[in-house]
């Protein structure tokens, strides 16, 4: 057996690997629906991860949908997004404003209606 | 990492993009026990086919799910499914279904914190599950309402028993849905914003 057939995607060494030891950047204050877009093209040599995230943001996709779709954990993705902030590769679009905000309850119950 | 391969990944597809003058996003957060319908309810309104998003949790356990109650490391993965609605060309809400058990709830910082309000998802059959997840949301002052699935070989109880038997104030509001039809379920989401309206209109009155 090869040390690579040991290799288990999934264990908390792998993820440790992947973000350099960092843990969340709460500095960074991405929240679960925080909308990311990509705002350059994946380059050559980077970090396959963040070549990923940047293919699946050309549209605004949400850091728990990046998770999902990279089938990594949201812990990892913050960490990874905030590489990309820093470098202005990606745009985290504002949050909502702070609740109970009426207009944004009006918008919810109007859209649910019409679903 | 020499030979590490990462897999492609695909994304979402074509027609699951959110344009892009979408700029801002809210969530609703679906709580219950096992089985108790949340994924069914996520996948009855969302646009997306459910998603799911994993943390690892690393702990020493004796727990109750040990027969042998042997103290080791175990390694859980805890799974949490979403869809997405979107609101308008800018809003979109995220429906998150979560485990009822509050130990997980830490693992995805801050999904209560700026969430409009929860939905605490209820089976006749295991009323007890939802008294824990009822005295965290009121202790973390989430604003929710319950929803009874009506699962066709469960008891039915009137309003009056099972505000009784959940300890629940009239002010919040309870009401039975399939959590299969999309109507139904909708409905519960409607519910719980008709409710944050009103609750905001009286806290703009004082």
């Amino acid at each position: 057996m090869t040390p690579d057939d040991e290799w288990d995607e999934g264990t908390p060494e792998r993820l440790y690997i992947l973000t350099g030891g960092r843990s969340g950047p709460e500095e960074a204050g991405l929240d679960l629906v925080t909308l990311i877009v990509a705002r350059s093209a994946p380059q050559i040599g980077m970090q396959p991860e963040h070549e990923s995230i940047l293919r699946v943001c050309e549209s605004p996709l949400s850091v728990v949908e990046i998770s999902a779709h990279l089938k990594l954990p949201v812990s990892i993705v913050t960490v990874l997004l905030a590489d990309l902030l820093a470098e202005e590769r990606v745009e985290a679009r504002a949050p909502a404003p702070s609740l109970p905000d009426i207009d944004i309850i009006k918008a919810v119950i109007h859209g649910l209606q019409n679903l | 990492m020499v030979s590490r391969t990462f897999e492609t990944v695909a994304g979402p597809r074509s027609e699951d993009t959110l344009p892009s003058s979408a700029t801002s996003a809210v969530k609703i957060v679906i709580v219950g026990g096992f089985g108790v319908g949340k994924t069914t309810l996520v996948r009855s309104v969302s646009e997306i086919r459910p998603l799911t998003t994993e943390e690892t949790m690393t702990q020493a356990s004796v727990s109750v799910d040990d027969l042998e109650g042997i103290e080791r490391k175990s390694m859980t993965t805890v799974a949490m499914d979403f869809g997405r609605i979107s609101i308008d060309d800018e809003l979109v809400l995220y429906v998150f279904g979560t485990p009822g058990q509050q130990r997980f709830w830490f693992l995805w910082n801050g999904l209560f914190e700026g969430a409009l309000g929860a939905v605490v998802l209820v089976d006749t059959r295991r009323l007890e599950a939802s008294f824990d997840v009822l005295g965290r949301l009121e202790e973390s002052q989430t604003p929710f309402v319950v929803a009874v699935n009506a699962f066709d070989e469960a008891p039915s109880y009137s309003d009056e028993e099972l505000r009784e038997a959940l300890d629940l104030t009239d002010d919040v509001p309870l009401l039975v849905c399939d959590a299969r039809s999309r109507e139904s379920s909708k409905g519960v989401l409607l519910a719980l914003m008709r409710y944050l309206y009103s609750l905001a209109m009286t806290s703009e009155a004082t």
